[in-house]
Formats: structure tokens, sequence, C-alpha cells
């Protein structure tokens, strides 16, 4: 790892002085991406902005039947906050299932989202979940967020502040985790509110997405059966030696019908 | 004396005590006056030349001392590293032996090759360089697969390796074999791949190397299973320094599983810099590193063949495998694949006639050696596989198949057509215990519950023997070793009558502190407590071929219990002149001499004393102090076996193997701590399932790129992967070493892949399955599920 500077601000107009003045500087969060890859030596910052110490990103709240959750939230607080676990279950059970306890005690919900890993799972929560992601600069609705392979509609210099969550009326997370890595090799999120339906499949492709037929479908019925026949195209899916694409493919339709299963425990 | 631990207790483990309170002392603990710091630059290619390498950027850096490459290698006129056996090809002629430099020289083959060896001031500095030295390639076609290594046209590793054939090697009596088939009333067949596998044990691999000037010695700390060996090859072969002036100190290891019992060119580059930069050099890999250096393990693709007669009764095998060597040999890679894998093809069976072909292949892959197991787990996996095969084309039930052709109890000692004979065993009492433990009589209800549930269940048997207590050295040569394979084994008797033993073994998680001290407590009547067991330094132990092959104990452990034996004969005499008997009325037992007959004695102790200050002593017959040496070369293998069962369910939907019961009963011999044979054989289990279920080692076949180089990608088994495991010992004694003991390191890596495997294709049965490659991964099962379920042409 090479030697860098680490700047730790207190408040957001600091912060983004310190992104826009510092030469070659990127924001730490959790770090369990970023500081992986600075020991790999594949990134190599000058300087790291910890934002482990702004107020506004911190803390869960509820409010007008919306949970927020500041962007600096650990994955182990929101697996265990009593607050999440009543108002949206299945947030905390996805939480709870992130890696493993070291990441789960760094990891932070801001950093998941803003990396938009195609194998993580706070994205197919964010997207079913119709959130809104509250950046130091304004608010972006989860469809307009996310645009692929580790693509956001973050721009250079932009945090995550907070995500909002409307609560659901119903909802469940399933996921087929890699055996080595934890991360989702497919992990479908499925939610139900005001009769709408939405479905996010993260970690078969470049990048979390909707799945438009299971949505129509479930809005019909809300059961596993009302999609068992609906299969995706393999065709833009990932492969590689854990899982082929046709296999994602099949894995699309068994985890959206376990995350139905779950979304009714729900109700 | 009281605080006798001798064999069958269960202490403790005495070692635990400094590991689990971090007081342990790794190679990376060591600190040196002025180290500095060693990168190795590694070949990001699988195959390619090298045109040139420009250092001057690094070496204008601050804090560098050196780039050393092939070229500074060549101009010092040092050695390649040496395979420590040559083998025979089926025409005679020795197996192709290209060199192996401690640096590439001209040419790289395979992704982690090395390159050049950076030397800074700090770890961070020796990074950087690295980054700034230049390496100009031209990248050649890569070949990672043994099938496509030998195909014409295939790209070439050297120039005077024709089709990347190392050997072309046979054992077996090919005609008897031929004439049993042709009489067959059935031959069952079966194609297989053994996957490839990377140890990963936990420590890295570590070096740190010091030159003293003065005197011309050089110290070697580095994280080998056979410190001995290693400064044996470096002093002998590679650096050529003297052996007396070299000593290797391997302190605690974190594990080696074999990885660690090759030597390795790390080791030899940094002694060799430590004199070149005159200050102590060190090297820590980190894991990325050992995935693509420490050496592989399995890697072979095999077509098997069983003649059976009319009632199941074994007529005949076949065997021909090509087996993976990578990009040079390795210390015994050539052996596994040879050695350690025909001679085990018998299994527990009478099988007859047998012949096994083996064509070692050079490809653009890390070289592969020895793994826990090494040789005997793939020779297990195509026998019992195929059992299972042939079973259910025949109609035959698995168990009844296996008991029409085990050998019985009272056959042995056992001649196999295979070079090898069992001097005992008794796999139909291993097998008849391992029914009852697994209650497979309940299987059938546990089968229509999983049914109910929409899950298959199945279950699997493996019936195993292994050649351990590596080895005869007289047949080892035989077979192409270059070394001994004896151990040695010093008692110290200290004037208080405490003890330390100092013996050639190494212990790196198999609790060698503790079984040792049982031995010595048990013969010599000393407290458990006042034993400690020395090993890793050649400064302080006589001399010894390390730990590897299931063979400490047995070999190891057999060289000890000789030197405790002369121990106790020396005691003697000194006890009968202090209790004026005669030397045959003297008597040993738990700690005492005495006189037979009398209430006359000496304790150990006082006799110890007695040693050393020898005021009345018979120094004209006996000289002072009590401390005694033994070597011991073992006359025949040992031959631990067992049966082993695994019953797993899966989930049709998504592919996924749950491992639900797995019950071993195994012939280990005589067990002198069970707490540590039970955790041995846990330790081999789950690393024989990881093979089955979950380890994969993966190359891109045109880059040469390992694709599973991270636990990212590569999946170590876990404990949440696992039940639990239902152990037993059924033990007959082996009848040619000391205690009664075989060893049993390996045995539960060797029997498990073919009962997990058995066991899952014994869950898709009903779909027609007969084979299922592994790793038994999600994806791979639910092909053969979509496959099975629809009709298709035969490929």
């Amino acid at each position: 790892m090479r030697s860098f500077a680490l700047h730790r601000p207190s408040t957001l107009y600091e912060t983004s002085a310190l992104l826009g003045g510092v030469a070659d500087s990127m924001p730490l969060a959790g770090g369990m991406t970023l500081l992986p890859t600075i020991k790999q030596r594949l990134a190599a910052p000058a300087a790291l902005i910890d934002l482990s110490k702004i107020p506004q990103m911190s803390g869960i709240s509820f409010k007008d039947d919306v949970l927020t959750i500041g962007a600096m939230t650990r994955h182990v607080d929101v697996a265990e906050s009593e607050l999440v676990r009543s108002k949206i279950p299945l947030l905390a059970s996805l939480a709870a299932g992130i890696g493993d306890p070291a990441v789960r005690n760094r990891g932070t919900i801001g950093g998941s989202v803003a990396n938009n890993d195609p194998s993580a799972d706070y994205p197919a929560a964010v997207l079913a979940l119709d959130a809104i992601v509250v950046t130091d600069r304004r608010e972006i609705a989860a469809d307009a967020f996310f645009r692929g392979l580790f693509e956001t509609a973050l721009e250079p210099g932009e945090i995550i502040i907070a995500l909002r969550f409307p609560v659901p009326s119903a909802g469940g997370y399933a996921k087929f985790k890699s055996p080595a890595s934890r991360y989702a090799v497919v992990g479908v999120c499925a939610v139900k509110k005001a009769g709408k339906v939405r479905v996010a499949v993260t970690g078969a492709g470049p990048g979390v997405f909707r799945v438009g037929a299971m949505e129509a479908a479930l809005e019909g019925s809300f059961t596993p059966a009302a999609i068992a026949a609906i299969r995706v195209s393999p065709e833009n899916l990932s492969s590689d030696i854990h899982a082929d694409a046709e296999y994602r493919a099949h894995l699309v339709t068994v985890m959206a019908k376990k995350a139905i299963a779950a979304a009714l425990q729900t109700l | 004396m009281s605080n006798i631990i001798g064999i069958g207790a269960a202490p403790r483990r005495k070692e635990d005590f400094r590991f689990l309170t971090g007081r342990g002392n790794y190679v990376a603990d060591v600190k040196r006056a002025d180290m500095t710091f060693g990168v190795f630059i590694r070949s990001q290619h699988g195959h390619a030349l090298i045109r040139g390498i420009d250092k001057t950027a690094a070496l204008a850096m601050p804090g560098v001392e050196a780039v050393l490459t092939g070229d500074d290698v060549a101009a010092d006129g040092l050695g390649s590293l040496p395979c420590g056996w040559g083998i025979h090809g089926s025409d005679g002629l020795p197996m192709k032996e290209p060199a192996f430099p401690m640096l590439a020289q001209g040419k790289v083959r395979f992704v982690g090759d090395m390159v050049a060896f950076v030397i800074a001031d700090t770890l961070e500095l020796a990074r950087a360089a690295a980054e700034a030295v230049v390496i100009d390639y031209d990248v050649l076609p890569a070949v990672v697969g043994v099938l496509e290594a030998v195909r014409p046209g295939a790209p070439q590793l050297f120039d005077d390796v024709p089709n990347n054939l190392c050997c072309d090697w046979e054992l077996g009596d090919k005609t008897a074999v031929a004439t049993a088939f042709r009489k067959a009333a059935h031959v069952a067949r079966l194609s297989l791949v053994n996957n490839r596998l990377i140890g990963n044990p936990m420590e890295p691999r570590a070096a740190i190397a010091e030159y003293n000037g003065g005197t011309g010695h050089y110290t070697l700390w580095t994280t080998s299973q056979f410190p001995h060996v290693v400064r044996f090859l470096m002093s002998a072969l590679v650096l050529k320094i003297p052996e007396q002036k070299m000593r290797v100190v391997a302190p605690d290891v974190g594990g080696g599983f074999g990885v660690k019992q090759f030597h390795y060119g790390e080791e030899a580059v940094i002694t060799w810099a430590a004199r070149r930069v005159g200050r102590p050099v060190k090297w820590v890999a980190d894991r990325s590193e050992g995935f693509v250096s420490d050496r592989h393990g399995r890697d072979h693709v095999t077509e098997a063949e069983l003649a059976l007669d009319e009632n199941g009764k074994f007529l005949a095998l076949k065997v021909v495998t090509l087996a993976n060597m990578g990009g040079y040999l390795s210390t015994f890679g050539p052996n596994i694949p040879t050695n350690l894998y025909g001679p085990l093809l018998g299994g527990v069976y009478t099988t007859p006639a047998i012949y096994c072909n083996v064509k070692v292949v050079f490809t653009n892959t890390v070289p592969v050696d020895a793994y826990r197991g090494a040789g005997r787990p793939e020779a297990t996996f195509v026998v019992e596989r195929l059992v299972d095969v042939a079973a259910k084309e025949m109609g035959i039930d698995r168990v009844e198949l296996r008991r029409r052709n085990i050998i019985p109890k009272e056959a042995y000692p056992y001649q196999t057509p295979v070079l090898v004979e069992y001097d005992s065993g008794d796999p139909m009492g291993c097998l008849e215990g391992a029914l009852a433990a697994a209650d497979v009589a309940g299987f059938a209800e546990r089968k229509t519950a999983s049914e109910r549930d929409g899950k298959f269940r199945g279950l699997g048997y493996s019936t195993y023997v292994e050649a351990c207590g590596l080895a005869p050295s007289r047949f080892a040569g035989r077979l192409g070793a270059r070394g001994g394979l004896y151990e040695s084994a010093t008692v110290r008797v200290h004037p208080t009558g405490q003890v330390t033993v100092l013996i050639g073994t190494h212990n790196h998680g198999q609790g060698h502190e503790t079984t040792f001290a049982q031995i010595v407590s048990e013969k010599l009547g000393v407290a458990f407590d006042n034993v400690d067991i020395v090993f890793g330094d050649t400064d302080r132990v006589q001399f010894g071929m390390g730990t590897y092959g299931s063979r400490s104990l047995v070999v190891g452990g057999a060289a000890l219990s000789k030197a405790s034996d002369k121990v106790v004969v020396k005691g003697k005499k000194i006890a009968a002149h202090l209790l004026e008997a005669s030397e045959q009325d003297i008597q040993f037992e738990a700690g005492v001499f005495s006189v037979a007959g009398t209430d006359r004695s000496k304790t150990f102790q006082e006799i110890a004393g007695a040693a050393y200050v020898p005021h009345d002593y018979p120094l004209e017959i006996l000289e002072p102090g009590l401390e005694e040496q033994a070597y011991y070369d073992p006359v025949n293998f040992t031959y631990p076996g067992g049966c082993h069962i695994a019953e797993v369910e899966i989930d049709p939907e998504t592919g996924i193997v749950t491992l639900e019961k797995y019950t071993a009963v195994d012939d280990v011999g005589t067990v002198i701590n069970p707490m540590i044979v039970e955790g041995q054989l846990h330790g081999g289990i789950v690393q024989g399932v990881g093979q089955a279920l979950y380890e994969n080692a993966v190359y891109d076949d045109v880059s040469g790129q390992l694709l599973s180089g991270s636990f990212m990608d590569y999946t170590m088994p876990r404990a949440d992967h696992l039940p639990n495991m239902a152990i037993k010992t059924h033990s007959t004694l082996c009848t040619h070493t000391p205690m009664g003991v075989k060893g049993c390191g390996e045995v539960g890596t060797i029997g498990s892949p073919a009962a997990v495997i058995n066991s899952v294709v014994d869950a898709l049965s009903h779909l027609g399955v007969m084979h299922v490659d592994m790793p038994a991964t999600p994806n791979r099962i639910w092909r053969v599920i979509q496959n099975a379920a629809m009709p298709q042409a035969a490929e």
C-alpha cells in the first residue's frame, strides 16, 4: 500500500471542499472495496477523505412512512436495528447476509450503493423498494441512479448522504450466494406497494435490473406460482467459473419465487 | 513417577498454549538487524520469451539495494532446482528433466514464474521499485490442459521435450490384463477428471536469510516441512555452499499440507541475495502470490476400465492417466502421479491383474506436486468410482459387490499385483462398522423424507487403503528416489531427569509436541510435562527428512521409540552398578529401575543424575551421560485404510449439494492420542470434501491466467458447509512398525472424495446419471439434471 494523506472532516461543507480541492483524493466509507484495491496497488489515491465523522450521514429514522438510513450506517447496524426490522424486515435480513461479520462490521450502505458492484446486495433492495438516493447536491430516484457495472448517476465529488426507503406493504429478498465470496450469484428483491410490484435482480448481469414480466404477473397474483414459468433471457447475463448465463437465468426465477415466499411471510 | 501421560491418552496439545495466546514464532515474526525486504517480480504471462529486462529506473530509486535476474544467477554459476525423483518410462528411458532455474532464463512458463527479485530498505520501496522494472516479453501461445498439451501442434514448453511429454510411465502386467478383459462377463468403463487443487495453508510461505561475512555462515529461516532437506539440496546442488556453513530453521509453521515440503526457488534466491547485498533479506508471500506460486495438487484426466466375471468378481483393472506437471518438475513432482498412484490401484480388493499407464505432461501452469494424500486420493477415486459404476451396470448392490471382492482379514499379509504388500488390515471390519455407525438401515426413510421436500438424497461408500509412512529407502530407491526416507531422533536426558527430544520431523499443526512427549512419557516413565520436543532447526537437530506422507509418527516415532529403548538399556547398566545387581536382573517400569524380586530400586531421575555426576559409576565399561540417538528406516509402507460413508441431499432446483452426514471408520493402527487422531481425520475429510464439492483451480485455456486466483473465486470449504462427523477407528496393528502405528495424516483426504461423489451420483441415479466430475458445484449439478431430463444424442 502506498502512503496517502487521511482527512477526517466533520461537516459536509468541509468534505466537499476537500473532495474538490485535494488532488487525487477519494472518499472513504467502510473501505471494504477501496482498501483491498489500494492494497493490491490497483488504486493509489494521494488522499482519502474519511466520511465517518459527518453527523448527517449516520443514524436510522422513521417519519411519514419513510425509513431513512444514513449513508455511513454499517451493515451490522441495519441488520440489528429494531426500527428496520419492524418497518422493512427485508432490509435487515439482507444486511445480515452480506459478506461475513468482518465486512458487516465495517461496510456501509452508502458505500455499497455508491460502488454499485454488480454482485452487491443493496442495489437490488434500493431499486425494488423505489428508494431515493439523497446526495450532498440532490435527490435521485433509484431507477435513475444505477447505470450498470460500477456506474451510477453520481457526479465527481458527489457523495451519498442517506437512503430514503418508502415502507412497502410486502417485500422479500432471496440470494444465491457464491460459496467462495458470499456475494450474490443471483439476488432477487421483490416488493409490493399500493398494488404495484417491483422486482430487482442483482448478481445475474452487469448491473442491477428490473424484470417487467414478473412485475406484471405479480400485480395480478402476488404468489411464487405466478412467476414460476417466467424466464429471463440469458443473453445479457454474466458467465463465470461459478455460474454460466443459462444457470443464472434459471436462478433468477428460483430466487424470485423465494423472495415472494419471504415477502408473503411479512404480510 | 506420577504425571505419566502415555500411549492412548488424550491430553491437551502442548503447543496450543503458545498458538492460542499469540506467542508462536513464525518466519514472518523473525526480525534481523539491518534487514532488507524483497519482492519477486512474477510472470504475468502463461508462456512468453523474455526479450529484455530494464532495471535502470528501479536501481535509481532511493533505498533500492539490488534487482537480481536470471542473468545474475547464470553469472554466479548457480544450479537449478533439483527434482528428488528420477522415474523411467515404459521404454526404459529416463524422464525428460529440463532445468528449473531459480529465476527465469530467457523464458517464462507459467503465470507466477519468477523473473526478478527486488531488494530495498523497506517493503514499500521494494514494491515501488518492482513496478519500475520494465520487462519486455514476447508472448507465446499457452497450453494449460493435459489433453491439449499432448496434441500435435500444441505450444511446446521446452525445445527438447517433444509433445510436452515428460515421461510415459507404466506399471503392471499389460498382457495378463488384456487376457482377463477378453474373458470378462462385464467391463465397466469410466472417464474422469481429478480436479486441480491449491493447498492454501493458513500461513503464506515466507523466508528470511542472513549471511555472516566473518564466518561464512548462512542462516535461512523458511516455512518448510523439511529444513534438513532444504539445506542439503541448497548446499549440494543449487548454491553449492558447504553444508556445515548452512543453517536452515523452520520455526512455527502455520500448516503445510505438502505445499511447504518442496525446495522452492524463493529460498535459494533469498539465501544467495543475502550474501550479494551483505544484509539480511526478508520476503513474505501475500495470499495472491501463494495462489500462483505454491505448488498445486492433483490435475489428472483418466480413462479406467474394470473387468468382472459373471458373479461380479474383479478380474482386472486398466487405468490410463494424463497427469499435469505444470511448467517444471517440482521436488517430488513426477513421483506423485506414478509411484504414489499406480501401486494403490489394487485398493482393498483381490483384483488379480492391474495395468496402469501414466503420461506425465508439462503445461503452462504452476508446477504440480504433493498435496495431502498425493497420488493416493486420485487412485482411490478411480477405483471406488469404478466399483460403483460396475455395481450399477451389473445390478449388484454396491456394498455387496465390495464384499465379494474385499481382501479377507485372514489373507494378510497380502501381495498385490502392483508392487506393494499390505502387512495388515481388516477392510471388511471397517465396512461393517461404518454401515452400523452411518445408520445405513435408516437411509430409506431419510430418503423418503427428502423426497417429500422435493429433494434427492444419496449415500456413497468408499472402502479404501493407502500407503503411508514414507518410505522404505531401498524400495523407494528402486522406484527412482534420489534420497533416503528414514528418520532420526535423539533422546537427551538431562541431569535432572527431564528430557529434550531432537527429531527430524517437522510439526506444523499435527501435534507432534504432544504425541511424541506421550511416547517418551510412556517409554521412560518421565512426566509428560518434563518432555520437550525440538524440531525444525538444522543446528539443533542431527538430521531428518521432515514431515509428509503420513510419516512423522510412523517413521519419526519409530526412531524416537528406538532411541528411548536405548536410553533404558543404558539406564539398566547404570542401575545394575548402583544396585549391585546383575544387569539381567534389572527391571524397568513406570520410571523405576528395580532388582527383580527385591525392594531395591532407583528412579529414572536418580539414574540420570548418576550418569552426569559419575562419582559412583562404572566408568571402565560405560561412558557418562544419558543421551541416545536412533535412525529408523522402515521395512515397508504402512497401509491405513477404512470405510467412509457420505450422505448428501440435493436441491434439484438450485443444484446445491448439502453434505448431511459423514461417517468414517478407519484403521490407523495403534492410536497414540485419540483426540489428535480425530482432529487429523476431521481436517483430512474436510479437505477431501473441499475437493469433491467446492475447490477448483481453473486456468484460462488461451492466456494461461489463473481464474481462481483468490478466495473470492477459489472456494475453500467452511464450517457452515459441513455436518458433524462420526469418526471411529477399527484398528489392526501394523506388523513392522515398533508401536504398531500406521499414520493418520492423510486418511481423511484419501477416503473422502470418492465417498462424497458416490453419494452425489447415487442421489441422481434415478435420472440415469453414472458420473459427476469434481467439484460437484451447483451449476454442474443443475446441468447434469437438465441434460438427464432431456433425451439427447450421445457425445
